[in-house]
């Protein structure tokens, strides 16, 4: 059969078996390894991508089923060169040993911050929960989460300072950002 | 890596279209919803179908939580985050609330269905005890747009096993609303997002200070989730006190049907019947009372 969706904004269409689950479309079929398959049983969450912006096991959902979808994987969260908060909150933080539980820790906590910017501790372990990491023991992933809420609410911060400046008709320096960005 | 066997996948764009396919295709095709007790099933090749039939895209239709006076009614299709997360239904059934949060984990939260938790018929499944505590009808929608209602009990044939004929599709659930109720879940697992080792559910409805009603289901110690009629009979006409929720708990030990398994041994499991009950029961009457 033929499926169509979008993956990180790219619209991909393969001809697959019905029984195709999508992690497996996704590494073997488009290469995207990024997405990492560990335990066959959905419990381990490390093949957690963004379907429609939800995150799913990707170990359990056919690709079929996504089909008219829109899935956004690790390698869709970056912007060009520019990392996003949530990855560089992990580097920041050492939210990662191995890095195999990593994309998926990391999708889960896209999908939160997009609903819920400024989660609270108990918030982000209760994202995550579903999600098995065996080398950091999840504290610094947690401090991790936080510190790209923190960031990314600074910055969105200072583009509507800019923004409100400039419109004042007042010179915005892109370089030197009003607001304290600790 | 496991994969299921090979099947062909059609598309449902309607109820009575997915009606017409599964008419046609018999035994050999089976519905799709979250597919989060499906698949891992066919992964394992302990389940294996021709035409897998996914309804997904009947969300719009089949997607919904309506409270109303008497009844609330709930889609097949509306999957467990959306039962967490709605206020109506945790005002009139907090026990809702109370179940979902320990069922698994939020991602897999936001593909699995009541439908699909019903249909598997797992008698460990947390949403098929709380339908049993709260007398939930379920809407079974057959060829040519016939509809029957059957309770719980009716729905539940054995493990795994439903009423839901081979050309059948749940369409919702119906829970009644009667006055002074109050309704709670008490679940012990091994482990955050675990299958239940035992759990129990309970409503109560109140009148004046005395138990009008009150129902109990229990999840794995049977191959059903159980309710109890002989708890609902002691409880009826009495006053909620300590010892009544203490011999409460004494029946559902007694007639639970529990097996030694890596989750416990059958005594433990009738100890935790026993306590989850009374839990259960004295937090149910709680929210009654408030
Ligand atoms: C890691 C993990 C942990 C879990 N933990 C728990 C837990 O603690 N407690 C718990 O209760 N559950 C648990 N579950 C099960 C989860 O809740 C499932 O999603 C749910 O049981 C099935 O719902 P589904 O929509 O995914 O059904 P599916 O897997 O799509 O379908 C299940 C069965 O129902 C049939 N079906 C589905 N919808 C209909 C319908 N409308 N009409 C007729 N037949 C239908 C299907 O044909 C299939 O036979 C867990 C699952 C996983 C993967
Ligand atoms: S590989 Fe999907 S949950 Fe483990
Ligand atoms: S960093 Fe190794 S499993 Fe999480």
């Amino acid at each position: 059969m033929q499926v169509t969706m979008t993956v990180n904004d790219v619209e991909v269409t393969r001809e697959i078996e019905g029984r195709l689950l999508l992690v497996h479309f996704l590494r073997d079929v488009l290469a995207l390894t990024g997405t990492h398959w560990g335990c066959d049983t959905s419990n381990c969450g490390t093949c957690v991508v963004l379907l429609d912006g939800e995150p799913v096991k990707s170990c359990t959902v056919l690709a079929a089923m996504a089909g008219g979808h829109a899935v956004r994987t690790v390698e869709g969260l970056a912007k060009g060169a520019e990392l996003d908060p949530i990855q560089q909150g992990f580097m920041q933080c050492h939210g990662l040993q191995c890095g195999f539980c990593t994309p998926g820790m990391m999708m889960t906590a896209r999908a939160l911050l997009n609903t819920n910017p400024d989660p609270t501790e108990a918030e982000i372990r209760e994202a995550i929960s579903g999600q098995i990491c065996r080398c950091t023991g999840y504290a610094t992933i947690v401090r991790s989460v936080r510190w790209a809420a923190v960031h990314e609410a600074a910055a969105a911060a200072r583009v509507t300072e800019t923004t409100e400046s400039a419109e004042a008709g007042e010179i915005a320096d892109a370089g030197q950002p009003a607001g304290s960005v600790a | 890596m496991q994969v299921p066997a090979p099947f062909e996948y059609e598309r449902a764009t309607s109820v009575d279209q997915a009606i017409g396919l599964m008419e046609r295709l018999g035994s050999t095709a089976r519905l799709i919803a979250g597919g989060h007790s499906l698949l891992p099933m066919m992964k394992l090749r302990l389940a294996n179908f021709d035409y897998l039939i996914d309804i997904n895209d009947l969300h719009a239709e089949l997607g919904y939580i309506e409270p109303g006076p008497d009844e609330v009614r709930i889609g097949a299709l509306t999957r467990h985050r959306e039962l967490l997360e709605s206020a109506g239904l945790a005002a009139a059934f907090p026990i809702f609330a109370d179940a979902e949060r320990v069922i698994a984990d939020p991602v897999v939260r936001n593909r699995g269905t009541l439908g699909g938790s019903l249909c598997q018929a797992d008698p460990s499944e947390d949403l098929s005890a709380v339908c049993t505590t709260l007398d939930a009808s379920c809407v079974i929608r057959g060829p040519g747009g016939a509809e029957r209602v059957v309770s719980m009990e009716e729905f539940h044939v054995g493990p795994y096993e439903t009423t839901v004929g081979d050309a059948e599709i749940l369409i919702e659930i119906r829970l009644p609303v009667r006055p002074g109720g109050g309704s709670a879940y008490e679940k012990v697992e091994r482990r955050a997002g675990d299958w239940a080792v035992v759990s129990a559910g309970a409503a109560v409805w109140l009148d004046g200070g005395a138990i009008v009603d009150a129902r109990v289901g229990l999840a794995a110690v049977g191959p059903n989730t159980t309710g109890i009629p002989e708890i609902s009979a002691a409880l009826r006409g009495r006053e909620p006190t300590e010892s009544l929720f203490e011999q409460a708990g004494a029946i559902a030990a007694r007639s639970c049907d529990p097996v030694t398994d890596q989750r416990g041994s059958a005594d433990y499991k009738r100890h935790l019947a026993a306590e989850l009950t009374k839990r259960a029961l004295r937090r149910a009457v709680e929210r009654a009372r408030s």
